[in-house]
């Protein structure tokens, strides 16, 4: 085979790369334009002056912080008191949630006991029942307790965090792959279980509780189903998703109220997308792990 | 049947494959059911078995033990007390003492009456000082429910605990015999931080999960079997026990039943969730396929701009997206400028394209999971793979079906599972999406009104907050997923390949 038919071959076997990566650039770029149009959809329409809700048009004629301005004027909604709701309620949710999953999964991880299976078993088993399946239950209980209605952000904090500890299995994947000879050894120092864990596999672990933190942290701020029903059609008890949902749920308010929603919106999104953002890493690491691990 | 060896399987012709593949799959699928069978029996026979020994137990302790053993059957904690476990001794006694006040004075009144949840109604009764009817309540069939099933909670943890004071005095006795040290209070609390650290760990995870989940769980199965509704809220109208009759109503089938609204919701569930998982999946696969290409730039610019749909709250875009498809949405508005449409088409209003549209619409918002995910695990394939099918000339689609999701299925195997059920309990993207969606006359029930893409687990949430407020329905529909989900898991988990021993990767 000659030089010249060997050039040949790479340079057409380089045009067909070249082509083929156009195709996927086109590809991606479509893609793109498709996940990214709501989201500046939202961010315009949030700046408009113009407050009814279908106008024909992209691009506001009137640019105006008038919907921001609203939220926290009016005296219908209480958006305020929303955002400081699901603030506490998040920060609460992801510290307890974060210790109930660490205390099981280390537990189910590391240790040996009798019942752990069983435990393992029954906790799958009881996973499979809808988490709302017990609200109704809860709900009187709590309201007799009066943690519900107004006083529904310690009850939502009960009710997110105290059976959390369900899902443990990121974590546990995470701590199993973590070598035992380590805990080992130090045992035969004569360390306690329990300095094994807070001085040897906790320090190893901060990948795992950010990841937890991170998803316990923006759960509440997604959250729809039981805020809903612990909150009961009362203002002050509701978090941002509730609410929000509130002010455009009939066909009037959402008239009246389509642009302020996308205001409100805005302004939920834009901490939880920048502390996202920011953690990504942990996050990837953590579903990827999750995903392999089952 | 008898297995295939690789050499021979290779021997056979296609035809000859194929029957012999629908055989090993049915011949599983029986051993499938022989197993359950058998841990069905292996169940009932520990059960049996288990309370036989722990009745021999309990009468071998007593003619074995002291005589410090044989008071500890009436007042508990006095082996411990008599053999300087003071702090534990004291706890039992305690507890002994709680429990026979609160059954001898509360419980008993609450127990007596759990055999038909009260039987003294609300009556009017005239007030000749206001000279008005007023309504005098009597027995309340929640309260009796809850405290009832409380205090029979409370006497079979009571029945464990003494159980256990037993075999502790017991196992003092043997201490004492062979002549050694009894563990003081010091002791038990090394061990709580050493040896038994698990208990510390697990104490309020396990106490959190039964008291938020278990017993909320177990209470609403038992109201599946009442007559618990808004109209029979217990207070101003006593409920009952009706027995296997709300499950009973899930088989009359005729249109406007219940039945006829279970099986149509329960078969779109099942539809939803085939296609919101598979869609996403082999989608999210190929998206991250294309990121990862060789040659590509700015790959996390990509990724970022996928990540988005994550990191942004999924109420406010699954909102916004219902509304930017709404009769007044921005999509008719659009639509009607380019003239491609005359008046405003109703997505929501319709079934069919309230469907496709709640399925794109969760493409949108289920790819960038799979997509981060996938992209992890597909640099783990080793690389030589694509180059020896590259050599033998195999093109890019051949490698993909070939190796990447060979791979991919056999790595994710359990995250289908697990996604397939999120799936069929997937609430936000319903009921947030197409809260619009008209409701299908033909699925109202004494529940109330359903659309056509409500799932079981939004129908659920519909039944429970409607004006209905169908308790017992909803706790027979949340019954219900449970069953479909446990059937669909079990079969699964016995078909797929990768049931990987835990303890491997240690």
């Amino acid at each position: 085979m000659s030089q010249k038919t060997s050039d040949k071959k790479y340079k057409s076997l380089k045009a067909k790369q070249t082509t083929s990566n156009i195709i996927v650039y086109v590809v991606l770029i479509v893609m793109a334009i498709i996940w990214l149009t709501p989201f500046i959809l939202i961010v315009m329409e949030s700046f408009r002056c113009e407050t009814t809700m279908q106008v024909g048009y992209v691009i506001p004629k009137q640019f105006g912080l008038d919907n921001y301005k609203w939220l926290f004027t009016n005296t219908q909604y209480n958006f305020k008191r929303w955002y400081l709701n699901t603030f506490i309620i998040a920060v609460f949710t992801a510290v307890i949630q974060t210790i109930m999953v660490l205390c099981m999964s280390y537990t189910l991880s590391r240790m040996r006991f009798a019942g752990r299976k069983f435990l393992m078993n029954f906790m799958l088993v009881l996973g499979m029942f809808p988490g709302f399946l017990g609200m109704i239950i809860m709900y009187k209980v709590l309201t007799g307790f009066g943690l519900t209605g107004a006083g529904s952000v310690p009850g939502l904090i009960l009710v997110y965090t105290a059976s959390s500890a369900m899902g443990y299995y990121v974590s546990k994947g995470f701590f199993d792959t973590i070598p035992k000879s380590l805990d080992e050894a130090a045992r035969v120092d004569g360390a306690t279980r329990a300095q094994v864990l807070f001085k040897i596999t906790l320090p190893m672990a901060k990948p795992i509780i950010i990841y937890t933190v991170l998803t316990a942290f923006m759960a509440p701020w997604g959250d729809f189903m039981f805020a809903n029903y612990i909150a009961h059609n009362t203002g002050d008890g509701m978090n941002v998703a509730v609410g929000l949902q509130n002010m455009i749920g009939t066909a009037s308010s959402l008239a009246a109220n389509y642009t302020h929603f996308c205001a409100g919106g805005v302004l939920v999104a834009i901490p939880v997308t920048i502390l996202f953002m920011c953690l990504q890493k942990y996050y990837v690491e953590g579903v990827t792990g999750g995903a392999v691990k089952g | 049947m008898k297995e295939l060896s690789y050499l021979d399987y290779q021997g056979l012709s296609t035809g000859q494959r194929i029957v012999y593949n629908i055989k090993k799959f049915f011949c599983a699928f029986g051993g499938f059911f022989a197993r359950i069978g058998k841990a069905i029996v292996s169940i009932v026979k520990s059960i049996v078995f288990g309370i036989g020994n722990g009745a021999k137990n309990l009468v071998l302790d007593f003619v074995k033990g002291s005589w410090r053993t044989k008071l500890s059957y009436i007042i508990m904690g006095f082996g411990n007390l008599t053999c300087g476990q003071i702090v534990r001794g004291l706890c039992y006694l305690a507890f002994e003492v709680v429990f026979v006040g609160y059954t001898a004075t509360t419980g008993v009144k609450w127990l007596s009456k759990l055999d038909n949840l009260g039987d003294a109604a609300a009556v009017e009764v005239y007030d000749a000082v206001l000279d008005a009817y007023t309504t005098v309540h009597y027995d309340d069939s929640f309260q009796i429910l809850l405290y009832g099933g409380l205090s029979l909670l409370f006497i079979f943890l009571f029945l464990f605990v003494w159980r256990k004071n037993i075999k502790g005095s017991r196992e003092n006795d043997i201490l004492k015999a062979e002549g050694r040290k009894i563990p003081k209070f010091k002791d038990d609390m090394h061990e709580l931080v050493d040896g038994k650290f698990y208990k510390t760990l697990l104490a309020l995870p396990i106490v959190g999960i039964t008291c938020f989940t278990i017993l909320p769980i177990v209470f609403m199965i038992a109201v599946a079997f009442t007559s618990y509704d808004g109209a029979h809220d217990g207070y101003s109208n006593l409920f009952t026990w009706v027995g296997w009759q709300n499950f009973a109503e899930l088989f009359n089938t005729g249109e406007g039943n219940l039945g006829y609204a279970f099986k149509h919701i329960l078969g779109w569930t099942l539809v939803w969730a085939f296609f919101a998982t598979f869609s996403n999946y082999f989608l999210g696969i190929i998206v991250a396929l294309l990121i990862n290409k060789k040659g590509i730039k700015f790959k996390k610019l990509w990724r970022g701009i996928f990540v988005l749909t994550i990191a942004v709250p999924q109420f406010i875009s699954l909102l916004y997206m219902s509304k930017l498809f709404a009769k007044s949405g921005l999509i008719n508005a659009f639509l009607m400028k380019v003239g491609i449409l005359a008046a405003p088409y109703d997505f929501w209003g319709n079934a069919m394209s309230a469907r496709i549209l709640v399925i794109l619409i969760n493409i949108w918002i289920g790819i960038p999971y799979l997509m981060l995910m996938c992209t992890g695990i597909l640099m783990n394939i080793p690389d030589d793979l694509y180059e020896s099918a590259r050599i033998d000339g195999a093109n890019a689609v051949q490698q993909f079906f070939k190796i990447t999701l060979p791979y991919m299925l056999f790595v994710t195997g359990p995250y289908l599972l697990t996604s397939f059920i999120g799936n069929i309990n997937n609430f936000n993207v319903i009921y947030l999406l197409a809260g619009d969606a008209k409701a299908n006359p033909a699925l109202t029930t004494s529940g109330g009104s359903a659309s056509d893409v409500d799932l079981l687990i939004t129908w659920l949430f519909k039944i429970t907050t409607g004006t209905e407020s169908n308790y017992k329905l909803a706790s027979v529909v949340g019954i219900m997923i449970f069953v479909v989900v446990a059937t669909l898991s079990v079969i699964v988990y016995n078909i797929l390949p990768s049931n990987k021993n835990e303890e491997d990767f240690q």
